[in-house]
């Protein structure tokens, strides 16, 4: 396995040879193309509800609709506990991070693949592609954010304060995860197009898997450290607390989903750059 | 003189054949052991150890590839398909990473290939400028300084703020032009051979490059086109079959290339490691030129009908196939191309044609070439679906042309035809 490392020796000059060994993550490359990522970003937030009807009320539509069903069944027919949060506002909040979590692993996963014009004929760091497909989510989510409050005011939940300073890092956890899982599925969806037929079915098993229309509070106490190597229940459960107070705050659980999703990351990162050299050539 | 390219050893290596041993079912058991055992292939490939690895081939696409190029100077490539002329180019632009060896390269290098990569069609002219600016690598203070001078070069200035989907297929590829021919890189690569477009807008990309030589920038130009080659370029180099076997003014190189490989007795034979793995279910197997005696030549009379003859294997059936010959001048001009199935009831014979060998045979009348050596491209393909084999320089052949129409002046005349035409005289008073 050899791999290419491109080391600036003076300006101007890049030098082109394949090393062997685990390649280096050449952050040096995606700082020079930065604007790309912001370039790609607003490509997709731009493109994404063109030529729709109903514009970017889409992305207040598809979580409000998800959390009217989530309501009907799991609040009205099944009567889950919410710990006495209204059941939309509870649902709702998780399907926040949810929401962008979905979004991000399926256009990042996809990136390589659907980008593969400009992966085979211009340089530029890989990187970029599922990056800025995980930024992109970033925009509904915003847009959904302004539902929720909406909604907090409606049934009168008070936030506690404290979520200026939490809630951006169980963003940031979600993000993180996110763009982890992406790194991995678009990898190997270079190679192997089975990550495409896996993704929905793959999507909807982790939905069940995290406490999205349930509170994790449902789960017996002994599951509880294995539930949370889902790292997503860690977000989902990180954003009621900061949001709506429940659950018990940053413990033992939270610790066991941040380590988890930093190792999918990091691991999804070396695998990525790994891989990277052959896109090219296998896509 | 500073070196703008130094490549050093380069190679690149291909995996091949993989694709074909993995749809080999021939029992339903065959099926069911491969499904069941597709989770652990499937974890071994993800690890890398591909239990497949034994039915891997491995090709050079390129092997031992070493040269210098100093700053300013136009260096062509030649060679045939296959001979490894867009993989250099690839891995020069850092689009692929070599196997062996090093390149080094100063400065920003730049490929009017890419044109309209990223191009999104939603998108409006103005936003397409600044995202596939930003995806050639341009910073968007340089696209906002280059703006104006784009969109006057795309001559869509009124058209600027509409989706480019809305754009005619001329005006879209101006505008991507325009933006990759702004890009202002030191090295500038083009590969004529996948250029898209018309022939305007291929005269264009030739233009664009000249002016890029003539500001004292570097050039790598890959072209099938000889004339082109001698036109736009000093220097230039052959590969064969991956290696680089010769590098020598364009002139000498452009005769070495053409008179390479064909062998002097008009007849071409393909050898298995000639023919590339895409050609499948299509394996050419030889080309003949031939007199109408059936005698095989390598030189024909102008006044003599020439027949060629293509033989070929077909190894699974295939639908709308057409085999086809490019005849061109040694400089790259062609002079006709012609299809077997281009009249209706050979189409509809031989549309679709099951496996097995078969030869295409065309008689070329008399009186048509001039004086001079002509090449004979074989091509087959299934029209707007897939081209299987091509090959633009398989066998060149030379006319002779004693006994053509006014050959008593014994005057060269221009132009690569030499018909008889039925001139009629008449006095009017």
């Amino acid at each position: 396995m050899q791999m290419t490392e491109l080391i600036k020796y003076e300006p101007h000059t890049v030098y082109i040879k394949p090393s062997k060994g685990l390649a280096a993550l050449n952050l040096r490359d995606l700082w020079i193309y930065r604007e790309l990522i912001f370039f790609m970003v607003w490509r997709d937030v731009k493109v994404k509800y063109k030529q729709t009807l109903l514009g970017m009320a889409w992305a207040v539509i598809q979580p409000l609709m998800t959390m009217l069903i989530f309501t009907f069944l799991f609040g009205k027919v099944a009567k889950l506990p919410t710990e006495g949060i209204p059941y939309p506002v509870f649902s709702f909040t998780a399907l926040l991070p949810w929401g962008l979590f979905v979004t991000a692993l399926n256009q990042g996963s996809r990136s390589l693949v659907a980008h593969n014009n400009m992966v085979t004929k211009i340089y530029f760091p890989r990187l970029i592609l599922p990056m800025s497909s995980v930024f992109a989510g970033l925009v509904d989510f915003a847009i959904a954010f302004v539902i929720l409050v909406g909604l907090m005011f409606y049934y009168q939940v008070t936030p506690a304060w404290n979520l200026l300073w939490t809630l951006p890092l169980f963003l940031l956890l979600a993000i993180v995860t996110a763009l982890g899982v992406a790194l991995w599925l678009s990898a190997i969806n270079v190679q192997y197009r089975d990550v495409n037929q896996a993704l929905p079915f793959l999507t909807q098993f982790w939905l069940f898997a995290t406490p999205v229309a349930y509170s994790a509070s449902v789960i017996s106490e002994k599951w509880q450290i294995a539930y949370s190597m889902n790292p997503m229940a860690g977000v989902v459960n990180g954003f009621r607390w900061a949001l709506l107070g429940t659950g018990n705050g940053p413990d033992i659980t939270l610790w066991v989903s941040v380590g988890i999703s930093i190792f999918i990351f990091i691991s999804g990162l070396f695998y990525f750059r790994s891989m990277e050299k052959t896109f090219a050539d296998t896509i | 003189m500073t070196t703008a390219i130094s490549v050093k050893n380069i190679g690149k290596q291909y995996k091949i054949g993989a694709a074909e041993t993995k749809f080999r079912y021939n029992m339903l058991r065959d099926v069911i052991v491969d499904t069941v055992s597709a989770p652990i292939r499937l974890a071994k490939a993800m690890i890398g150890k591909s239990d497949r690895r034994m039915n891997q081939n491995f090709v050079w696409a390129l092997k031992d590839v070493s040269f210098d190029l100093e700053e300013g100077k136009v260096l062509g490539i030649v060679g045939r398909n296959g001979a490894g002329k867009s993989t250099l180019l690839k891995i020069l632009s850092r689009v692929t990473e070599p196997t062996t060896g090093t390149v080094s390269v100063r400065g920003r290098v730049g490929s009017l290939l890419e044109v309209g990569t990223g191009f999104h069609p939603e998108l409006t002219g103005r936003e397409n400028i600044y995202m596939n600016g930003a995806i050639l690598g341009m910073r968007r203070s340089e696209i906002d300084s280059k703006f104006d001078e784009i969109v006057d070069f795309s001559e869509v200035t009124q058209y600027i703020d509409t989706p480019v989907k809305r754009y005619s297929s001329g005006m879209y590829l101006r505008l991507a032009f325009a933006v990759a021919a702004h890009l202002e890189p030191e090295i500038l690569v083009v590969d004529e051979v996948l250029a898209v477009g018309d022939a305007e807008f291929q005269r264009k990309c030739l233009g664009k490059m000249g002016d890029v030589a003539q500001q004292g920038r570097t050039v790598l130009f890959v072209s099938h086109n000889m004339s082109a080659i001698l036109r736009l370029t000093q220097e230039a180099i052959v590969l064969n079959k991956g290696q680089l076997i010769m590098r020598a003014p364009s002139q000498e190189a452009v005769d070495f290339y053409l008179s390479s490989g064909q062998s002097q007795a008009g007849e071409r034979a393909w050898s298995a490691d000639d023919i590339p793995v895409s050609s499948l279910p299509f394996t050419p197997v030889s080309l003949k030129v031939k007199e109408r005696s059936g005698k095989v030549v390598d030189t024909v009379r102008s006044t003599e009908p020439v027949i060629v003859e293509f033989e070929y294997r077909i190894n699974s059936p295939v639908t709308g196939l057409r085999v086809g010959l490019y005849i061109s001048t040694m400089r790259g001009e062609y002079v006709f191309t012609s299809f077997d199935t281009d009249s209706p009831d050979l189409y509809e014979k031989f549309d679709s044609r099951t496996a097995g060998r078969y030869i295409s045979r065309a008689e070329i009348p008399a009186d048509i070439f001039n004086e001079g050596r002509y090449s004979v491209g074989v091509n087959a393909s299934s029209f707007g679906v897939r081209r299987y084999f091509m090959d633009e320089n398989a066998l060149a052949f030379n006319v002779d042309i004693s006994g053509a129409p006014g050959t008593q002046w014994g005057e060269p005349r221009v132009g690569p035809v030499r018909p008889r035409l039925d001139w009629k005289i008449e006095k009017l008073d």
